[in-house]
Protein backbone atom coordinates (compact mmCIF):
# COMPACT_ATOMS: atom_id res chain seq x y z
CA UNK A 1 0.00 0.00 0.00
CA UNK A 2 2.72 2.44 0.98
CA UNK A 3 4.49 1.87 -2.32
CA UNK A 4 1.29 2.49 -4.27
CA UNK A 5 0.64 5.76 -2.47
CA UNK A 6 4.13 6.96 -3.20
CA UNK A 7 3.62 6.10 -6.82
CA UNK A 8 0.38 8.04 -6.98
CA UNK A 9 2.29 11.06 -5.77
CA UNK A 10 5.01 10.37 -8.34
CA UNK A 11 2.43 10.08 -11.13
CA UNK A 12 0.75 13.28 -10.01
CA UNK A 13 4.03 15.16 -9.88
CA UNK A 14 5.06 13.91 -13.31
CA UNK A 15 1.90 15.12 -15.03
CA UNK A 16 0.93 18.19 -13.02
CA UNK A 17 3.49 20.31 -14.87
CA UNK A 18 2.02 19.63 -18.33
CA UNK A 19 1.35 23.02 -19.92
CA UNK A 20 -2.05 23.86 -21.33
CA UNK A 21 -1.74 23.43 -25.11
CA UNK A 22 -3.41 26.78 -25.82
CA UNK A 23 -1.98 28.86 -22.97
CA UNK A 24 1.45 27.33 -22.41
CA UNK A 25 2.40 29.56 -19.45
CA UNK A 26 0.03 27.72 -17.12
CA UNK A 27 -0.23 24.03 -16.35
CA UNK A 28 -3.17 21.65 -16.35
CA UNK A 29 -2.92 21.68 -12.57
CA UNK A 30 -2.98 25.52 -12.42
CA UNK A 31 -6.13 25.52 -14.53
CA UNK A 32 -7.89 22.84 -12.53
CA UNK A 33 -8.15 20.47 -15.49
CA UNK A 34 -6.22 17.76 -13.61
CA UNK A 35 -8.71 16.51 -11.02
CA UNK A 36 -7.41 13.29 -9.55
CA UNK A 37 -5.01 10.37 -9.73
CA UNK A 38 -6.09 7.02 -8.32
CA UNK A 39 -4.76 3.47 -8.37
CA UNK A 40 -7.60 1.09 -9.22
CA UNK A 41 -7.49 -2.58 -10.24
CA UNK A 42 -3.85 -2.48 -11.19
CA UNK A 43 -3.88 0.75 -13.17
CA UNK A 44 -3.43 4.44 -12.63
CA UNK A 45 -6.63 6.32 -13.36
CA UNK A 46 -6.04 9.98 -14.16
CA UNK A 47 -9.21 12.08 -14.12
CA UNK A 48 -9.38 15.29 -16.13
CA UNK A 49 -12.23 17.70 -16.81
CA UNK A 50 -12.72 19.98 -19.81
CA UNK A 51 -12.87 23.75 -19.36
CA UNK A 52 -15.56 24.01 -22.05
CA UNK A 53 -17.57 21.03 -23.33
CA UNK A 54 -15.90 21.20 -26.70
CA UNK A 55 -12.38 22.05 -25.52
CA UNK A 56 -10.30 20.77 -28.46
CA UNK A 57 -7.23 20.41 -26.24
CA UNK A 58 -8.56 17.44 -24.27
CA UNK A 59 -7.28 14.83 -26.73
CA UNK A 60 -3.85 16.40 -26.74
CA UNK A 61 -3.74 16.61 -22.94
CA UNK A 62 -4.65 12.92 -22.70
CA UNK A 63 -1.87 12.04 -25.15
CA UNK A 64 0.65 14.13 -23.22
CA UNK A 65 -0.28 12.49 -19.91
CA UNK A 66 0.25 9.04 -21.42
CA UNK A 67 3.45 10.06 -23.16
CA UNK A 68 5.07 11.39 -19.99
CA UNK A 69 4.03 8.42 -17.89
CA UNK A 70 5.02 5.86 -20.56
CA UNK A 71 8.45 7.39 -20.92
CA UNK A 72 8.86 7.10 -17.14
CA UNK A 73 8.05 3.40 -17.29
CA UNK A 74 4.47 3.70 -16.10
CA UNK A 75 2.37 1.95 -18.71
CA UNK A 76 -0.79 0.92 -16.87
CA UNK A 77 -2.55 4.23 -17.31
CA UNK A 78 -6.15 5.13 -18.03
CA UNK A 79 -7.31 8.72 -18.58
CA UNK A 80 -10.93 9.43 -17.72
CA UNK A 81 -13.01 12.47 -18.53
CA UNK A 82 -15.49 13.84 -16.03
CA UNK A 83 -18.06 16.64 -16.26
CA UNK A 84 -18.84 16.72 -12.58
CA UNK A 85 -18.14 18.78 -10.57
CA UNK A 86 -18.37 21.38 -13.32
CA UNK A 87 -15.15 23.21 -14.06
CA UNK A 88 -15.02 26.82 -12.98
CA UNK A 89 -12.43 29.57 -13.33
CA UNK A 90 -12.54 29.79 -9.52
CA UNK A 91 -10.24 26.78 -9.53
CA UNK A 92 -7.48 28.79 -11.19
CA UNK A 93 -4.91 29.55 -8.49
CA UNK A 94 -3.79 33.07 -7.61
CA UNK A 95 -0.28 32.32 -8.87
CA UNK A 96 -1.70 31.13 -12.18
CA UNK A 97 -3.70 34.35 -12.50
CA UNK A 98 -0.48 36.33 -12.13
CA UNK A 99 1.13 34.14 -14.82
CA UNK A 100 -1.84 34.79 -17.12
CA UNK A 101 -1.59 38.54 -16.59
CA UNK A 102 2.16 38.55 -17.29
CA UNK A 103 1.44 36.61 -20.47
CA UNK A 104 -0.95 39.36 -21.62
CA UNK A 105 -4.26 37.70 -20.79
CA UNK A 106 -6.52 39.44 -18.27
CA UNK A 107 -7.34 36.79 -15.64
CA UNK A 108 -10.96 36.05 -14.75
CA UNK A 109 -12.56 37.79 -11.78
CA UNK A 110 -13.58 35.55 -8.94
CA UNK A 111 -17.13 34.15 -9.09
CA UNK A 112 -19.99 34.21 -8.87
CA UNK A 113 -19.66 35.79 -12.23
CA UNK A 114 -21.82 33.38 -14.11
CA UNK A 115 -25.00 35.34 -13.60
CA UNK A 116 -27.19 36.25 -16.52
CA UNK A 117 -26.48 39.58 -18.17
CA UNK A 118 -23.49 40.57 -16.07
CA UNK A 119 -22.09 42.82 -18.75
CA UNK A 120 -20.80 45.43 -16.30
CA UNK A 121 -17.86 43.26 -15.31
CA UNK A 122 -14.75 45.35 -14.62
CA UNK A 123 -11.76 44.28 -16.67
CA UNK A 124 -8.27 45.59 -16.03
CA UNK A 125 -5.80 45.91 -18.91
CA UNK A 126 -3.02 43.33 -18.35
CA UNK A 127 -0.46 45.64 -19.96
CA UNK A 128 -0.98 49.06 -18.34
CA UNK A 129 -3.41 48.18 -15.50
CA UNK A 130 -5.94 50.72 -16.75
CA UNK A 131 -9.56 50.12 -15.81
CA UNK A 132 -10.59 52.10 -18.85
CA UNK A 133 -11.31 49.08 -21.08
CA UNK A 134 -14.00 48.10 -23.51
CA UNK A 135 -15.45 44.85 -24.83
CA UNK A 136 -14.84 44.26 -28.54
CA UNK A 137 -16.25 40.76 -28.82
CA UNK A 138 -17.72 38.32 -26.31
CA UNK A 139 -16.04 35.55 -28.24
CA UNK A 140 -12.31 35.39 -28.83
CA UNK A 141 -9.55 33.21 -30.20
CA UNK A 142 -10.54 30.25 -28.01
CA UNK A 143 -13.75 29.23 -26.25
CA UNK A 144 -12.46 30.46 -22.90
CA UNK A 145 -11.56 34.00 -23.98
CA UNK A 146 -13.25 37.29 -24.93
CA UNK A 147 -11.66 40.16 -26.83
CA UNK A 148 -11.16 43.55 -25.15
CA UNK A 149 -9.37 46.77 -25.89
CA UNK A 150 -7.69 49.24 -23.59
CA UNK A 151 -8.70 52.85 -24.11
CA UNK A 152 -5.51 54.13 -22.48
CA UNK A 153 -2.67 52.12 -24.01
CA UNK A 154 -4.83 51.31 -27.08
CA UNK A 155 -3.79 47.66 -27.11
CA UNK A 156 -6.28 44.86 -27.67
CA UNK A 157 -6.08 41.94 -25.26
CA UNK A 158 -7.77 38.68 -24.34
CA UNK A 159 -9.86 38.25 -21.21
CA UNK A 160 -10.01 34.78 -19.72
CA UNK A 161 -13.77 34.70 -19.23
CA UNK A 162 -15.25 34.04 -15.86
CA UNK A 163 -16.95 30.67 -16.11
CA UNK B 1 -40.72 0.71 -22.72
CA UNK B 2 -37.91 0.24 -20.21
CA UNK B 3 -35.84 2.97 -18.60
CA UNK B 4 -32.70 2.12 -20.54
CA UNK B 5 -34.37 2.29 -23.96
CA UNK B 6 -36.29 5.41 -23.09
CA UNK B 7 -33.20 7.18 -21.74
CA UNK B 8 -31.34 6.24 -24.92
CA UNK B 9 -33.97 7.89 -27.13
CA UNK B 10 -34.29 10.88 -24.82
CA UNK B 11 -30.53 11.44 -24.90
CA UNK B 12 -30.37 11.05 -28.68
CA UNK B 13 -33.09 13.69 -29.06
CA UNK B 14 -31.08 16.16 -26.99
CA UNK B 15 -27.90 15.27 -28.85
CA UNK B 16 -29.60 15.76 -32.23
CA UNK B 17 -30.75 19.27 -31.28
CA UNK B 18 -27.17 20.24 -30.47
CA UNK B 19 -25.73 18.46 -33.51
CA UNK B 20 -28.03 19.96 -36.14
CA UNK B 21 -27.94 23.50 -34.75
CA UNK B 22 -24.17 23.16 -34.32
CA UNK B 23 -23.88 22.11 -37.96
CA UNK B 24 -26.10 24.97 -39.12
CA UNK B 25 -23.98 27.51 -37.26
CA UNK B 26 -20.78 25.95 -38.58
CA UNK B 27 -22.01 26.75 -42.10
CA UNK B 28 -21.45 30.40 -41.20
CA UNK B 29 -17.73 29.90 -40.70
CA UNK B 30 -16.01 32.62 -42.77
CA UNK B 31 -19.44 34.00 -43.75
CA UNK B 32 -20.27 36.03 -40.63
CA UNK B 33 -21.43 39.60 -41.23
CA UNK B 34 -18.37 40.92 -39.38
CA UNK B 35 -15.23 39.20 -38.10
CA UNK B 36 -16.31 39.28 -34.44
CA UNK B 37 -19.61 37.65 -35.35
CA UNK B 38 -17.85 35.00 -37.37
CA UNK B 39 -15.94 34.14 -34.20
CA UNK B 40 -19.08 34.26 -32.08
CA UNK B 41 -21.24 32.04 -34.26
CA UNK B 42 -18.53 29.44 -34.76
CA UNK B 43 -17.71 29.48 -31.03
CA UNK B 44 -21.36 28.80 -30.29
CA UNK B 45 -21.28 26.07 -32.93
CA UNK B 46 -18.27 24.54 -31.18
CA UNK B 47 -20.09 24.54 -27.83
CA UNK B 48 -22.96 22.74 -29.55
CA UNK B 49 -20.70 20.10 -31.08
CA UNK B 50 -19.09 19.56 -27.66
CA UNK B 51 -22.49 19.04 -26.12
CA UNK B 52 -23.39 16.67 -28.97
CA UNK B 53 -20.29 14.59 -28.31
CA UNK B 54 -21.11 14.27 -24.61
CA UNK B 55 -24.75 13.36 -25.23
CA UNK B 56 -24.34 10.98 -28.16
CA UNK B 57 -21.43 9.23 -26.45
CA UNK B 58 -23.65 8.68 -23.44
CA UNK B 59 -26.48 7.42 -25.70
CA UNK B 60 -24.09 4.97 -27.37
CA UNK B 61 -22.94 3.77 -23.93
CA UNK B 62 -26.55 3.18 -22.86
CA UNK B 63 -27.32 1.32 -26.09
CA UNK B 64 -24.40 -1.08 -25.47
CA UNK B 65 -24.03 -2.10 -29.10
CA UNK B 66 -20.43 -0.95 -29.23
CA UNK B 67 -21.23 2.18 -31.24
CA UNK B 68 -19.52 5.54 -30.88
CA UNK B 69 -20.92 9.07 -30.97
CA UNK B 70 -19.69 9.27 -34.56
CA UNK B 71 -21.72 6.23 -35.57
CA UNK B 72 -24.83 7.90 -34.22
CA UNK B 73 -24.08 11.21 -35.91
CA UNK B 74 -23.04 9.90 -39.30
CA UNK B 75 -24.91 6.66 -39.82
CA UNK B 76 -28.52 7.39 -39.10
CA UNK B 77 -31.01 8.27 -41.82
CA UNK B 78 -33.20 11.35 -41.66
CA UNK B 79 -36.23 9.72 -40.06
CA UNK B 80 -34.10 8.48 -37.16
CA UNK B 81 -33.17 12.05 -36.30
CA UNK B 82 -35.14 13.80 -33.55
CA UNK B 83 -33.89 17.39 -33.58
CA UNK B 84 -36.46 20.16 -33.30
CA UNK B 85 -37.59 21.48 -36.69
CA UNK B 86 -36.34 24.89 -35.54
CA UNK B 87 -32.71 23.71 -35.44
CA UNK B 88 -32.70 22.65 -39.10
CA UNK B 89 -34.15 25.90 -40.47
CA UNK B 90 -31.76 27.68 -42.84
CA UNK B 91 -29.50 30.45 -41.56
CA UNK B 92 -31.31 32.91 -43.83
CA UNK B 93 -30.20 36.50 -43.30
CA UNK B 94 -28.47 37.45 -40.04
CA UNK B 95 -31.84 38.34 -38.50
CA UNK B 96 -33.10 34.78 -39.05
CA UNK B 97 -29.93 33.33 -37.51
CA UNK B 98 -30.37 35.56 -34.47
CA UNK B 99 -34.11 34.90 -34.11
CA UNK B 100 -33.43 31.16 -34.17
CA UNK B 101 -30.69 31.61 -31.55
CA UNK B 102 -33.00 33.70 -29.38
CA UNK B 103 -35.85 31.18 -29.39
CA UNK B 104 -33.61 28.18 -28.85
CA UNK B 105 -31.17 29.58 -26.32
CA UNK B 106 -33.93 30.89 -24.05
CA UNK B 107 -35.62 27.49 -24.24
CA UNK B 108 -32.35 25.67 -23.57
CA UNK B 109 -31.59 27.94 -20.63
CA UNK B 110 -34.90 26.98 -18.99
CA UNK B 111 -34.67 23.34 -20.05
CA UNK B 112 -31.12 22.59 -18.93
CA UNK B 113 -31.67 24.43 -15.64
CA UNK B 114 -34.30 21.76 -14.95
CA UNK B 115 -32.29 18.86 -16.37
CA UNK B 116 -29.57 19.66 -13.82
CA UNK B 117 -31.95 18.11 -11.26
CA UNK B 118 -32.39 14.86 -13.22
CA UNK B 119 -31.97 11.60 -11.33
CA UNK B 120 -29.81 10.42 -14.21
CA UNK B 121 -26.38 11.52 -12.95
CA UNK B 122 -24.77 11.74 -16.40
CA UNK B 123 -27.54 13.88 -17.89
CA UNK B 124 -27.45 16.10 -14.81
CA UNK B 125 -23.66 16.53 -15.09
CA UNK B 126 -23.83 17.36 -18.81
CA UNK B 127 -26.63 19.84 -18.04
CA UNK B 128 -24.54 21.61 -15.36
CA UNK B 129 -21.65 21.83 -17.77
CA UNK B 130 -23.65 23.08 -20.73
CA UNK B 131 -25.85 25.60 -18.88
CA UNK B 132 -22.88 27.93 -18.36
CA UNK B 133 -22.32 28.01 -22.10
CA UNK B 134 -26.02 28.45 -22.87
CA UNK B 135 -26.19 31.58 -20.70
CA UNK B 136 -23.52 33.08 -22.88
CA UNK B 137 -25.37 32.10 -26.08
CA UNK B 138 -28.55 33.63 -24.70
CA UNK B 139 -26.85 36.88 -23.84
CA UNK B 140 -25.43 37.04 -27.35
CA UNK B 141 -28.87 36.45 -28.92
CA UNK B 142 -30.65 38.97 -26.69
CA UNK B 143 -27.98 41.62 -27.40
CA UNK B 144 -28.34 41.20 -31.15
CA UNK B 145 -32.13 41.10 -31.02
CA UNK B 146 -31.98 44.50 -29.34
CA UNK B 147 -29.44 45.87 -31.76
CA UNK B 148 -31.30 44.73 -34.88
CA UNK B 149 -34.83 45.40 -33.62
CA UNK B 150 -34.01 48.85 -32.27
CA UNK B 151 -31.56 49.59 -35.07
CA UNK B 152 -32.25 50.96 -38.54
CA UNK B 153 -35.67 50.72 -40.23
CA UNK B 154 -34.26 47.98 -42.45
CA UNK B 155 -32.82 45.90 -39.59
CA UNK B 156 -36.05 46.37 -37.62
CA UNK B 157 -38.14 45.18 -40.55
CA UNK B 158 -35.95 42.13 -41.12
CA UNK B 159 -35.81 41.18 -37.44
CA UNK B 160 -39.59 41.40 -37.16
CA UNK B 161 -39.96 39.21 -40.24
CA UNK B 162 -37.49 36.67 -38.83
CA UNK B 163 -39.23 36.31 -35.45
CA UNK B 164 -42.57 35.99 -37.28
CA UNK B 165 -41.27 33.42 -39.78
CA UNK B 166 -39.78 31.14 -37.15
CA UNK B 167 -42.59 31.38 -34.60
CA UNK B 168 -44.38 28.28 -35.95
CA UNK B 169 -41.42 26.10 -34.98
CA UNK B 170 -41.50 27.09 -31.29
CA UNK B 171 -44.53 24.99 -30.35
CA UNK B 172 -42.48 21.79 -30.50
CA UNK B 173 -40.29 22.88 -27.60
CA UNK B 174 -43.16 22.36 -25.18
CA UNK B 175 -44.55 19.02 -26.36
CA UNK B 176 -44.49 15.92 -24.18
CA UNK B 177 -44.93 12.46 -25.71
CA UNK B 178 -45.31 9.09 -23.93
CA UNK B 179 -41.58 8.68 -23.61
CA UNK B 180 -41.12 12.09 -21.97
CA UNK B 181 -43.94 11.36 -19.54
CA UNK B 182 -42.63 7.88 -18.75
CA UNK B 183 -39.19 9.29 -17.90
CA UNK B 184 -40.75 12.16 -15.96
CA UNK B 185 -42.23 9.56 -13.59
CA UNK B 186 -38.70 8.22 -13.15
CA UNK B 187 -37.48 11.76 -12.37
CA UNK B 188 -35.17 11.61 -15.38
CA UNK B 189 -36.77 13.90 -17.97
CA UNK B 190 -37.92 17.51 -17.76
CA UNK B 191 -41.57 18.54 -17.73
CA UNK B 192 -41.47 21.12 -20.50
CA UNK B 193 -45.14 22.18 -20.34
CA UNK B 194 -44.68 24.58 -17.40
CA UNK B 195 -41.61 26.12 -19.08
CA UNK B 196 -43.78 27.71 -21.76
CA UNK B 197 -45.08 30.59 -19.65
CA UNK B 198 -41.60 31.51 -18.51
CA UNK B 199 -40.20 31.22 -22.03
CA UNK B 200 -42.95 33.52 -23.28
CA UNK B 201 -42.04 36.05 -20.60
CA UNK B 202 -38.35 36.09 -21.57
CA UNK B 203 -39.13 36.35 -25.28
CA UNK B 204 -41.70 39.07 -24.73
CA UNK B 205 -39.24 41.15 -22.71
CA UNK B 206 -36.48 40.69 -25.29
CA UNK B 207 -38.79 41.63 -28.18
CA UNK B 208 -40.38 44.56 -26.34
CA UNK B 209 -36.97 45.98 -25.43
CA UNK B 210 -36.06 45.71 -29.11
CA UNK B 211 -39.28 47.53 -30.17
CA UNK B 212 -40.49 44.33 -31.83
CA UNK B 213 -43.94 42.76 -31.63
CA UNK B 214 -44.65 39.28 -30.32
CA UNK B 215 -45.68 37.18 -33.33
CA UNK B 216 -49.34 36.30 -33.57
CA UNK B 217 -50.37 32.79 -32.67
CA UNK B 218 -50.36 30.47 -35.60
CA UNK B 219 -50.50 26.79 -36.47
CA UNK B 220 -47.50 25.15 -34.79
CA UNK B 221 -45.41 22.73 -36.85
CA UNK B 222 -44.55 19.41 -35.26
CA UNK B 223 -43.07 15.99 -36.05
CA UNK B 224 -39.46 15.72 -34.91
CA UNK B 225 -40.15 13.31 -32.06
CA UNK B 226 -41.60 10.94 -34.66
CA UNK B 227 -38.72 11.53 -37.07
CA UNK B 228 -40.76 13.75 -39.41
CA UNK B 229 -38.79 16.75 -40.64
CA UNK B 230 -38.89 19.71 -42.98
CA UNK B 231 -37.06 19.24 -46.27
CA UNK B 232 -34.03 21.03 -44.81
CA UNK B 233 -32.75 18.11 -42.75
CA UNK B 234 -32.12 15.89 -45.77
CA UNK B 235 -29.93 18.55 -47.32
CA UNK B 236 -27.98 18.97 -44.08
CA UNK B 237 -27.36 15.24 -43.73
CA UNK B 238 -26.36 14.79 -47.36
CA UNK B 239 -23.53 17.20 -46.73
CA UNK B 240 -22.70 16.26 -43.14
CA UNK B 241 -22.69 12.49 -43.77
CA UNK B 242 -21.13 12.56 -47.23
CA UNK B 243 -17.68 11.33 -46.28
CA UNK B 244 -18.88 8.49 -44.07
CA UNK B 245 -21.32 7.34 -46.75
CA UNK B 246 -18.82 7.54 -49.58
CA UNK B 247 -16.00 5.94 -47.58
CA UNK B 248 -17.51 3.75 -44.86
CA UNK B 249 -15.14 3.09 -41.93
CA UNK B 250 -12.67 5.69 -43.19
CA UNK B 251 -10.05 6.55 -40.56
CA UNK B 252 -7.56 9.39 -40.41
Amino acid sequence: MVIENQNIEKVYNLISGIPDPEIPVITIQDLGILRDVKFLNGEYVVTITPTYTACPAMGMIEDQIKEILFSNGIKNVKVELTYSPTWTTDWISQEAKVKLKNYGIAPPNHSSCNKLFNSVEMVVCPRCNSKHTELISRFGSTACKALYKCNDCKETFDLFKCH
Amino acid sequence: MNIQEATYTYTVRLGDNALILGHRLSELCSKGPILEEDLALTNISLDMIGRTQALLKYAADIEMLGKTEDDLAYRRPENHYHNFLMTEQPNGDFAHTIARQLYISVFEFLFYSELEKSKDATLAAIASKTIKEIKYHMQHAVDWTLRLGDGTPESHKRMQKAVNDLWMYTGEFFEMDNLDTFLLHQHISVDVVPLKAEWNKYIKTALNDATLNMPEDTFMQTGSKKGIHTENLGHILSEMQYLQRAYPDAKW
